[in-house]
């Protein structure tokens, strides 16, 4: 028996390991996602057979039984339903449930009253509070980006939060020099409680377009807590997998930093960069507004075309009009490609993912890096919901909460036409220098409307 | 702490191992796969279940209490996992339509 465990265990780590590798290819990551889900069957039922084997059935294993059964159809259902505008919330909200999952299993291991050596207590709690931590901070960022949750920054939560960390480890030092009246199950739902609250704190001050960055901290957090549980119960599998996603979670924590020009700390810390106000804010931008038909005449004129689509496009739902647009650009031999930022839409990859979505091209899409360099070689750029990513703010001006993060150079293109609802600010909350610029003009309407505007005059044209 | 170390230092060795190995592999990850990635990951670490299942069975069955927190556990877990890779399949099978045309 303890053969057929090791062998599947070892099995499922390789699933694991290449899973993650053929993940990270894109022609490769379907089949990693199927190998490494493959993997995690293989791995429970194992560990399902080697834990009841032999006894006879229990209330115990028909819970487990049912339990899995409602989790893997509620899980499916989620998922299934699930808009991919939502995508990031659900991620976040997936990775609670694994938190729970970790918080949990150190409140029953403590009242299962097993006395463990004060390392495997260490082991236990540090589990505990990152599992609780991981799970309350999702949910935060899962309200967060479903909009139900605003920014809160004061210095109380600063405060607390820091008495708090400081308390994760007083109270365990005490107990573990017997300077604490209280048994072992008390102190660890105290911990668990604090933990949570933690958690709560810890999202609440960091600013909304920084949740991606949170949730691939949280999601490598859920993973170092998986790995602590699997050296408590000596279980390589466990270890295994909650290091690879500890370990692989921090490191795309730190590439989306870089993308934004975050550091983590900034992040963490719910700071932007700059003083927040901006120098050059009491300028007034003169704007020049355009009309869908004097856009759709350039465009019928223009030989090479960038779309730089936001997340405003995905929540207008409009991607597939954008491919629409494309395709009837394309029959008049105008040569369309999108313009990704690295952080588009609520998570980096996202806007790609929203783009497949509508059948856009995988060769279409354009990152950043490659064609800033040439954006004069477009003779129209068209940005759709989007703001902060190319206001040319972030290059000129100091002072400004966004300087420093990397712009697609959208102003360096012949036109510029940004299709937006009204004069509100982007997501960071900054007036955009582009719409002064002179050979940019915006063209005032819902980004649903405005493509299919765009679609049928250019198709009389 | 030094007899913990003593007794477990093959898991220690594998532990440091593993975290180098998990931020190699994933290493050169186009920013197309990012989203897909973390979902997957995410499911990855739902190997938590793992653990739930193995203390479910340590369970007194006359403990409601605990039973109780531990089917929720398995519950959460399972859905940590399925969730995960069913989303992630979804995300990626949207890649994999076009490829077609």
């Amino acid at each position: 028996m303890i053969a057929l465990v090791n062998i599947s265990y070892l099995i499922a780590m390789l699933s694991f390991i290449l899973g993650l590798k053929f993940l990270s290819s894109p022609s490769k990551a379907k089949h990693g996602n199927i190998l490494a889900g493959t993997g995690m069957v293989l791995a429970v039922i194992v560990t399902l057979i080697s834990q009841f084997f032999g006894f006879s059935v229990s209330i115990n294993l028909l819970l487990i039984l049912l339990a899995i059964v409602t989790g893997t159809i509620v899980g499916k259902r989620m998922s299934d339903r699930v808009e991919m505008t939502a995508m990031p919330q659900l991620v976040s909200l997936f990775n609670a449930m694994g938190g729970g999952c970790a918080m949990l299993l150190g409140i029953m291991e403590a009242r299962l009253g097993t006395p463990p050596s004060s390392a495997s207590l260490i082991l236990l709690w540090s589990g505990l509070i990152i599992g609780a931590a991981s799970f309350s901070g999702s949910v935060i960022a899962y309200r967060k980006l479903a909009g139900k949750q605003k920014d809160k920054r004061t210095r109380m939560i600063m405060y607390v939060s820091r008495i708090l960390l400081v308390s994760f480890l007083v109270i365990p030092g005490l107990y573990l020099t017997n300077l604490l009246p209280l048994g072992l199950v008390s102190v660890t739902l105290i911990l668990s409680s604090l933990a949570l609250v933690y958690g709560i704190l810890f999202v609440l001050p960091i600013g909304g377009a920084d949740m991606p960055v949170v949730i691939s901290l949280l999601n490598s957090l859920t993973g170092i807590a998986t790995a602590l549980a699997g050296i408590l119960y000596n279980n390589t599998i466990m270890i295994a997998g909650g290091i690879f996603v500890g370990a692989a979670g921090i490191l795309l924590t730190l590439l989306m930093c870089n993308a934004m020009n975050r550091s983590i700390f900034a992040v963490i810390g719910g700071k932007f960069n700059g003083s927040g106000v901006s120098s050059g804010d009491e300028e007034e931008i003169e704007i020049k507004a355009t009309s869908i038909g004097e856009t759709a005449t350039k465009l019928a004129f223009a030989q090479k075309v960038a779309i730089v689509p936001g997340y405003g496009l995905a929540v207008a739902q409009a991607q597939h009009l954008c491919s629409q647009l494309q395709a009837i650009l394309e029959e008049k031999d105008t040569e369309v490609h999108y313009i990704i930022h690295p952080v588009a839409g609520r998570m980096p990859g996202h806007m790609n993912v929203l783009l497949a979505e509508a059948d856009v091209h995988y060769d279409k899409l354009k990152e950043m890096d490659l064609v800033n360099d040439e954006m004069n070689e477009y003779d129209v750029t068209i940005v759709i919901g989007a703001n902060d990513v190319v206001n040319p703010a972030a290059e000129q001006d100091e002072n400004s909460p966004i300087y420093g993060m990397p712009i697609i150079k959208a102003y360096n293109s012949r036109e510029v036409v940004v299709i937006k609802r009204g004069m509100s600010k982007g997501y960071a909350g900054v007036e955009n220098r582009l719409f002064g610029y002179d050979n940019c003009q915006l063209l005032f309407s819902d980004a649903k409307v405005a493509l299919s505007g765009l679609i049928n005059e250019l198709k009389v044209l | 702490m030094l007899e913990f170390f003593n007794e477990n230092q093959e898991m220690i060795y594998f532990l440091i191992l593993c975290t180098f190995l998990g931020i190699e592999i994933i290493a050169n990850v186009p920013a197309i796969l990012h989203t897909p990635l973390m979902s997957g990951a995410n499911a990855i670490s739902g190997v938590i279940l793992v653990g739930a299942i193995i203390i479910m069975q340590k369970i007194d069955p006359q403990d409601y209490v605990s039973l109780t927190i531990g089917t929720i556990s398995v519950f959460l877990g399972t859905l940590n996992i399925a969730g995960g890779f069913f989303v992630t399949g979804r995300m990626l099978s949207m890649f994999g339509n076009k490829k077609k045309k």
